[in-house]
């Protein structure tokens, strides 16, 4: 581990946008994080997300990407003795910003973890979970929005008769796919995914992945992941994270054929990792 | 190959063997224990209510054990056992304790006889045991009848078995009616006079009374009086009546007696009945102490209200614990910066359950009755004063003084339950956008409803049997009325209440017959625990329905 944190190891390439969308959507600067202040975690990461195109961040474990990924949304708020340096805007807001709302984020940067946690109770609430917290009860607005999330995830066909019985019955990619169902019911603008894939099989991993390429027409995603052709797959951009730092970003198919950096390639040929 | 016979192999499962049951020489010594004491209550609850044959034995003339001179003596059965005589010889003697009943005759209701003085044993078919209002039982032959109007009915004639049913069914139906005269009709006139008493009253403090209002007034006591003059008159003639027919009986010693048909609860042939006969008495007497009211300072009759009065108690513990340790525990859970006085706060709280219960007695006397209950006096009912309404012991106190002591139970279940919520659960919430109290209401608590309920459990095992801090705060002797009835507006918190556990303490360490009371003593224990085991069960049934709900197993 270096001692120093690099500086402006970050290279922010031109990407090849969709024509109305931010470059910018999710804009980090010089951003760092400790858990405790011995240890530093994130190491002065600048990155700018497109809007509507799906980032994948690839890596080795421990090298910070569910760490940066909780900083989106500010998860990391419930940890007590952290400290970060540095901005995060998205779509144009200091998330740090004391005066921001954190649940007012939470709600537009909606995050899906990597083990699925349903709660115990209905798949119908499950789904309507974000929606009643937020007040809104009326019955058939709630009908309709489970309908649309559900067939928005995928999932529609294989609960829609069973849309009362507990959301503990249902097979580990279903559940993740009901996150899934869960998170774009109350109309969030970024999704941010954690290794959504890790716990499934590959019926269920080739469902989830079709889902994404759906869902980046109306959100933008970031997905965390381990497997490259996963990353080649879904993805339009790619970041490349190593001990808290981030390498390299640029366009996907870019970074797969043709890697600035020695140890991404070393990385993504699968010599090292 | 070598290696595997070699002696240096550990014999890994050899060694752990002996402290197998030596561990559970312990736990099969502790569940022995707790059998026994579970044996001898159910045995002696039960037995109480059996309606066991009635013995007569024939005494020898230089017997200790004879009663006004007579030879003769009958009563069941209540134990037999070997004594040894007092002084160096020290002989085993084999004799039985008699239950003899009669016990205004007798001046005793018990006698220990020597089995050697016996000369002879009967169960003989006439004789007759009554349940009275006074005196306890009574075992003897009827005689006759007395009319009231001076004709007579012996019990030799073939009317006499149907005559005296419908007597003594006749003076239970009139013990009804006065009862509800006295009680309902009368105490509903009393209460309206009181309230007419309280406005004067009131009045008087204000300034002098408008004539209209006072002659308002005074019409309505007189009316109330002259109604209250008529029910009283109505219910004296119905008590001469109760007293107008006699039963003559003879008493095993010899001597003939007599006892108003009116006092006569209950009677039957001991020595006739049949096997079904006996079970369905059996039943029938369980039925009557449940759900009558005690007599003779509660050594006979029922305990209604003991059980009652336990039940709304515990109840009403129940709903103020719940909230209090619950809400205690997600502030010291969930809100409190875990460090250094968090800890402290919990072992501090852990140790109040160590308090002596008789502390919290003392509390709940000075802070909640005192001065509670006086202030609430002083605000609300000051026309009644001196007469206290909150101000002295009642079941809404009693039942806060418990909450206090068992609330640190609630609050270390519930802290349990809580911990062990998956993080990821509450992960998930908080990135739909949820606060803090939302996920806490609507993932944390649901899911932790279980453990809670299992705090519950602990709480009413530890507050229903719990007697010392309420002799305190309420409990009493004998209540005249209970804490839930009929008259507006129904809940009575302020009412002192009965308390199964102060009334096996009443019976059996209070009373001046001890002996006498010890069956009630016994069936009341029984009582006691049936009731905590209902209420548990009752709360055990729920929590499992929740956790299939939920289906969370995390506790
Ligand atoms: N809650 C935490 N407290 C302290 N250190 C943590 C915490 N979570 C993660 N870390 C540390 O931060 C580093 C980065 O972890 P993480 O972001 O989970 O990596 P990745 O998701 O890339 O595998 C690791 O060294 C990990 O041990
Ligand atoms: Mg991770």
């Amino acid at each position: 581990m270096s001692n120093e944190p690099a500086e402006d190891s970050a290279t922010t390439a031109s990407p090849a946008l969709p024509v109305d969308s931010n470059p910018e959507y999710i804009k980090v600067r010089n951003f760092s994080f400790n858990y405790t202040p011995e240890v530093r975690v994130l190491k002065n990461i600048s990155m700018d997300i497109p809007e509507n195109q799906v980032t994948a961040f690839i890596g080795p474990s421990g090298c910070g990407k569910t760490t940066l990924l909780r900083n989106f949304n500010r998860m990391n708020d419930l940890i007590p003795g952290i400290s970060h340096e540095g901005t995060i805007h998205v779509n144009g807001r200091e998330i740090f910003d004391p005066k921001l709302e954190v649940i007012a984020l939470r709600k537009r940067v909606r995050m899906i973890f990597q083990k699925p946690n349903p709660f115990p109770k209905s798949i119908y609430e499950n789904v309507v979970y974000s929606l009643r917290i937020a007040g809104k009860n009326n019955k058939s607005l709630l009908d309709e929005i489970v309908e649309t999330s559900l067939r928005g995830a995928a999932l529609w066909d294989e609960v829609k008769d069973r849309l009362h019985e507990s959301a503990l019955g249902l097979s580990g990619g279903q559940t993740q796919r009901l996150s899934i169902a869960h998170a774009i019911a109350n109309m969030p603008e970024v999704l941010l995914m954690d290794e959504p894939c890790s716990a499934l099989d590959p019926i269920a991993t080739a469902k989830v992945e079709e889902l994404i390429a759906e869902l980046k027409s109306k959100f933008t995603v970031i997905i965390v992941t381990h497997n490259m052709q996963q990353a080649t797959r879904v993805s339009d951009r790619t970041a490349y994270f190593y001990l808290g730092e981030m390498i390299e970003m640029d366009d996907t198919e870019e970074i797969f054929r043709n890697p600035k950096h020695s140890r991404t390639e070393k990385y993504i040929t699968g010599r090292f990792g | 190959m070598n290696a595997l016979s070699s002696p240096k192999v550990p014999k890994t499962k050899g060694r752990g063997e002996p402290m197998v049951w030596f561990t559970g020489m312990w736990l099969s010594f502790g569940l022995l224990m707790i059998l026994v004491l579970l044996t001898i209550i159910v045995k002696n609850g039960l037995s109480t209510f059996w309606p066991s044959p009635v013995l007569q034995i024939e005494l020898v003339e230089n017997s200790d054990a004879k009663l006004r001179g007579s030879t003769t003596l009958a009563g069941d059965v209540k134990k037999e056992q070997i004594r040894t005589t007092a002084g160096e010889s020290g002989e085993p003697v084999p004799e039985i304790q008699l239950f003899t009943g009669n016990r205004e005759a007798y001046n005793t209701g018990f006698r220990y006889v020597v089995e050697s003085d016996i000369t002879s044993r009967e169960y003989p078919k006439d004789i007759i045991r009554a349940e009275r209002l006074e005196y306890g039982d009574m075992i003897g032959y009827p005689v006759r009848i007395e009319f009231a109007d001076e004709t007579r009915l012996e019990s030799t004639s073939k009317e006499f078995p149907e005559a005296l049913r419908r007597m003594v069914k006749e003076a239970n139906e009139r013990r009804d009616k006065i009862e509800h005269i006295e009680k309902d009709l009368i105490g509903a006139i009393n209460r309206s006079m009181e309230k007419i008493k309280l406005n004067r009253r009131g009045w008087d403090k204000a300034e002098s009374i408008p004539e209209k209002d006072r002659l308002q007034m005074d019409a309505e006591q007189a009316g109330l009086q002259k109604e209250y003059e008529k029910l009283a008159s109505e219910a004296r003639e119905l008590r001469n009546l109760q007293n107008a027919n006699r039963l003559i009986y003879r008493i095993p010693t010899g001597d003939e007696r007599t006892v108003a048909t009116g006092s006569v609860v209950d009677y039957y042939y001991p020595n006739r009945l049949n096997i079904f006969q006996r079970v369905f008495r059996f039943f029938a007497r369980i039925i009557h102490f449940i759900f009558e009211d005690p007599r003779e300072a509660n050594t006979e009759g029922g305990i209604f209200p003991a059980i009652f009065g336990t039940f709304v108690m515990t109840i009403l513990m129940s709903v103020v614990v719940v909230p209090f340790g619950v809400l205690a525990a997600i502030y010291l859970r969930e809100y409190a910066k875990q460090g250094p006085v968090v800890r402290a706060v919990r072992i501090a709280v852990n140790n109040l359950a160590g308090v002596p219960s008789i502390v919290f007695g003392v509390f709940g006397l000075g802070f909640f009755v005192y001065f509670m209950g006086g202030s609430i006096d002083s605000l609300l009912f000051s026309e009644r004063l001196p007469t206290p309404t909150f101000g002295t012991g009642g079941v809404i106190w009693a039942s806060l003084t418990l909450a206090l002591m068992t609330v640190p139970v609630v609050i270390v279940s519930t802290e349990e339950a809580l911990v062990a919520v998956p993080r990821g659960v509450r992960e998930a919430s908080l990135a739909a956008g949820a606060s803090k109290w939302q996920t806490i209401q609507r993932i944390v608590l649901p899911a932790s409803l279980p453990g809670i309920i299992t705090g519950l459990i602990l709480a009413m095992a530890r507050g229903a049997g719990e007697v010392a801090p309420l002799m305190l705060v309420g409990v009493v002797k004998l209540a005249p009325t209970l804490p839930l009835d009929t008259i507006a507006p129904f809940v009575h918190l302020e009412r002192k209440f009965m308390h199964l556990g102060f009334h096996i303490y009443d019976l059996g360490f209070q009373s001046p017959d001890s002996e006498a009371a010890k069956p009630m003593v016994f069936a009341t224990t029984l009582l006691l625990i049936g009731l905590v085991i209902a209420l548990n069960a009752a709360a055990i049934i729920i929590r499992e329905r929740l956790r299939r709900k939920y289906k969370t197993g995390a506790f």
